[in-house]
């Protein structure tokens, strides 16, 4: 921050600085006036004049408006939403009554990144504190004015009551009085009871519904910036190109291109790629010019950088030893050659892009030494690491206003593009807002992993599973000693500590194309291989596969949890295989050509079952009817629309990549460029959808990824009941499924 | 550049653009009125739909220079204060996740509900079968449009 000379805390009515130490908080920005916080960061959310601003979160004004900031990234998993409804809670004041604010990046606040699921297991105790100690505070200021014991008076709909006399006073009225005591030890305060909730568990619509609704300037792509250049940046198709030359000076002269010029960047294929800038006077200028420029690309050697060399690499070396294990129990040989019932089998899955309907995009005011951002980012510590280390500016004049995403799903918390707009800003002297084409976009993805998985297992006589083996090979990026960023597996990975003998190892191949986390990453592929093995195992040992899988999950946690690991609970997973099972009507006679299939999945501190109900024509054209998502994330649903709306999404997403998208490579590039090559399910191939939450006495943890990973070995599994093919391998549409 | 006159949510704009400039970029660049996106630049997604003269368009497929003297409404020109039929039913509903597709395909159900007051779901289906949706919200999306239909007939 910059040193700025603060005005004497007096002036203000923020908390007394007595309070500064109880809470731990640094309040520096919030102690100056509004101009002088957008001096230290114009991207923080400061508080009015006059505001009762008990942390970095909440305010409300002598009016009794309440606003509430939001901290995190919205790329559309509804934390804009939650997170402030939590603060809404403890609080007690109506929902109606809050505005939310989005923060941009600042220092006061933790975990700014859309990621992992992990904002609602983050901050849900958090924020509610946030909540319950503001409105103590409030309770002691109307307790104090009144002169009355603090245990007669009691807080509801924006105002404290006292008991006795009846008296209340607004939390407006309360600002002043408020602002003079300390905050108080978060340990002192007590929380709601959930049965109280008057906000959580309700259907809240998105707070940014009516600025959607109206087309309002919310997203990164519709930012302005006056005396903007529009630009795009073209990279080599092929994964680690340079720029030798280019056409710059045919491409300046084109009809609305201001100028043209190369940026250098580095070898890293996910920080500041080497490519050329075009900025004109609108974003068809530079589109349009960016069909006339041709380079002369320093290709790297892009020999055997193809999906099918790849693909045919797996499928020998999955045969042979691994490089490595990362687990075994018991004695997977042994058991395999023992029991009566023993299968292989060998699941493959592809590539796969983010497809962000928004394309990466970012705007940036840069000079030599600041720099103000406005980007759709998940994780905008990271872009602003980027922009510091490749621009040379200090991490503390580098600002990011954290706009509204469309569309996450892991793209976003890689940061190149912010960086590639920095860097054209830099050096083009004046504001840029930057847009890739979406085929820019389609082709320089951070893309989820491809995987080959060599199966074996065996059922005793009892029909229990008795044996598992796993030969997984994954992908590096410029390694074969570490999978990339979400190709890795966990090395207890289901049925991993239930299954008596089992083994997994791992083999890697070294490759050129960038991998990124891709929602619920490794579990997004990895279930399909498992839960589709495991329904094959019970055919193979004429075991009923719900049973079969029931009789493996069992009642326990297994491991035992601990502080690092939370434990995979057999009894939770039971519970929501049960009750998917019965929704979706499992066991009922059905006719030739439809079945019916359940699948299960552990991921982000989730417990998610997934019925599905399909129709296989003789043709073999495959439609999902119906599906039912029975849930487990703890106690707590936040908000009861944007859980189902999150379940919902991710029931659709998994059925439009299982069905029919991937990624190929060839010759070091991406062959995919567009909606026509890569297909998104359409409304009318979006079958009936139902959710039913479990609440069950754990912490309330994210949803924004687990409903994922079941969908597509649901439908595997049903499409074997409706034809007796097994499919092993996505997307589903290279399978011949026809029947007679 | 050739200066063109514009009929958009009912005013009059003129802007000054290469003859081939899509609508689309001539809304967003030149009238900063960004509700309506870009997705795909091929007409593959319905991100850009608009109104011309009551039928859904790709605006990221039509010319400034072919528009002449046809009216253009937006995702801003349905109402500004987001107090439509189908705007009230998208957000009780709650439609949006990320968002971002919402305005095409709002202007595609517009289209719709304008000539198919009471649509069923096929008809639905079929009218927005070009909008896609990342987000995977089409479920909310058709429950909208009916809510938005439903509206509009008590109203």
């Amino acid at each position: 921050m910059k040193n700025l000379s603060l005005p004497p805390v007096s002036r203000r009515s923020f908390i007394r600085t007595t309070g500064l130490a109880t809470s731990g908080l640094t309040l520096g920005i919030m102690l100056c006036s509004k101009a002088q916080a957008a001096e230290i960061n114009p991207a923080f959310p400061a508080p009015e004049e006059g505001d009762f601003a008990p942390n970095f979160h909440l305010r409300i004004r002598p009016d009794g408006a309440v606003t509430i900031i939001s901290q995190n990234p919205e790329c559309g998993q509804g934390i804009k939403t939650a997170l402030p409804m939590l603060i809404a809670e403890e609080l007690e004041v109506d929902w109606h009554s809050v505005t939310v604010e989005q923060a941009g990046l600042d220092g006061n606040y933790k975990r700014q990144v859309a990621g992992g699921s992990g904002a609602t297991p983050a901050h849900f105790m958090e924020f509610r504190r946030l909540g319950a100690t503001a409105k103590a505070m409030l309770v002691t200021a109307a307790a104090q004015t009144w002169g009355v014991d603090i245990a007669e008076c009691y807080a509801s709909d924006n105002h404290v009551h006292h008991r006795p006399s009846g008296n209340s006073l607004a939390y407006g009225e309360l600002t002043t009085a408020a602002a003079e005591l300390s905050v108080p030890d978060v340990d002192t305060v007590a929380l709601k009871a959930p049965a109280d909730f008057k906000i959580l568990g309700t259907r809240i619509p998105g707070v940014d519904n009516h600025a959607i609704h109206t087309g309002q300037p919310l997203f990164g792509i519709d930012q302005t910036i006056e005396g903007m250049a529009h630009a795009t940046f073209i990279k080599c198709p092929a994964f680690g190109g340079k720029v030798k030359s280019a056409n710059l000076d045919v491409i300046k002269g084109l009809p609305g291109v201001t100028d043209a010029f190369v940026i250098e960047g580095s070898d890293k294929i996910d920080e500041l790629l080497p490519g050329v800038a075009i900025l004109g006077i609108d974003t068809w200028s530079v589109f349009k010019a960016a069909k006339s420029l041709v380079v002369d690309w320093d290709r790297p050697d892009v020999s055997g950088q193809s999906t099918d060399a790849f693909y045919a690499t797996a499928e020998k070396i999955s045969a042979g030893e691994p490089q490595s294990n990362l687990r075994t129990d018991g004695d997977v040989d042994h058991a395999l050659f023992n029991a009566p019932h023993m299968l292989e089998a060998y699941y493959t899955y592809p590539y796969a892009s983010h497809a962000n309907l928004e394309p990466q995009n970012c705007t940036a005011v840069v000079t030599a030494d600041r720099a103000e951002i406005w980007a759709p980012t998940q994780a905008p510590g990271w872009g602003r690491g980027l922009i510091a280390g490749h621009l040379g500016i200090p991490e503390e004049n580098i600002f990011i206003h954290m706009t509204r995403i469309g569309g996450g799903f892991g793209r976003r918390l890689i940061s190149d593009y912010m960086v590639q707009c920095a860097a054209i800003a830099q050096r083009a002297g004046k504001p840029i807002k930057m847009t890739w084409s979406r085929e820019e976009d389609m082709q320089h993805d951070h893309y989820r992993a491809a995987g080959w998985h060599r199966l074996k297992g065996a059922v005793d006589s009892h029909g229990k599973l008795v044996a598992w083996q796993d030969h997984f090979v994954t992908l590096g990026v410029e390694s074969d000693e570490e999978p990339g960023r979400g190709a890795n597996i966990s090395d207890g990975e289901f049925p991993g500590h239930f299954v008596p003998n089992f083994k997994l190892d791992q083999t890697i191949i070294n490759t050129r194309v960038p991998l990124g986390w891709w929602r619920a990453p490794g579990s997004c592929a990895i279930a399909f291989v498992t839960q589709s093995f495991l329904d094959e195992l019970a055919h193979e040992a004429q075991v009923d596969p719900l049973e079969f899988k029931l009789n493996l999950l069992g009642d326990e946690p297994r491991p035992e949890p601990t502080d690092k690991r939370p434990g995979y609970h057999g009894g939770r997973m039971s519970a929501v295989v049960r009750l998917a099972a019965e929704k979706i009507g499992y066991g009922r006679e059905l006719p030739r050509g439809e079945g019916i299939g359940v699948a299960f999945h552990f991921s982000h501190l989730g417990y998610v079952a997934i019925g599905a109900h399909v129709t296989v024509s003789q043709y073999g054209a495959l439609r999902v009817n119906r599906t039912v998502a029975a849930v487990d994330v703890g106690e707590t649903i936040i908000n009861l629309s944007g859980a189902e709306n999150q379940v919902e999404g991710s029931i659709v997403d998994a059925i439009s990549t299982a069905m029919g998208q991937q990624i190929t490579v060839a010759d070091g590039a991406v062959q995919q460029s567009n909606f026509h090559d890569y297909p998104l399910l359409r409304m009318s191939d979006t079958p009936k959808i139902e959710t039913h939450f479990i609440s069950t006495p754990f912490p309330t943890t994210g949803l924004g990824e687990p409903a994922f990973p079941p969908v597509a070995p649901a439908i595997g599994n049903a499409v074997f009941v409706a034809t007796g093919k097994r499919m092993r391998s996505m997307p589903f549409n290279q399978h011949d499924l026809s029947w007679s | 550049m050739p200066a063109y006159t514009l009929k958009i949510n009912g005013s009059t704009q003129q802007v000054d653009v290469a003859a081939d400039t899509p609508l689309l970029w001539v809304l967003r660049d030149h009238l900063n009125l960004v509700g309506t996106k870009y997705g795909c630049g091929l007409g593959l997604c319905g991100a850009c739909t608009v109104l011309v003269n009551g039928e859904a368009v790709r605006s990221c497929q039509l010319p400034v220079s072919t528009l002449g003297a046809r009216a253009v409404t937006t995702v801003e020109g349905l109402d500004p204060a987001g107090a439509s039929a189908l705007q009230q039913a998208w957000h009780e509903v709650d439609v949006p996740q990320c968002g971002y597709c919402q305005s095409g395909q709002m202007m595609s159900a517009a289209a719709l509900l304008a000539k198919t007051p009471r649509p069923s779901d096929d008809q639905i289906d079929a009218a927005l079968a070009g909008n896609l949706c990342r987000c995977g919200t089409y479920v909310r999306i058709r429950k909208a449009v009916h809510l938005a239909a439903e509206k509009t007939a008590n109203a």
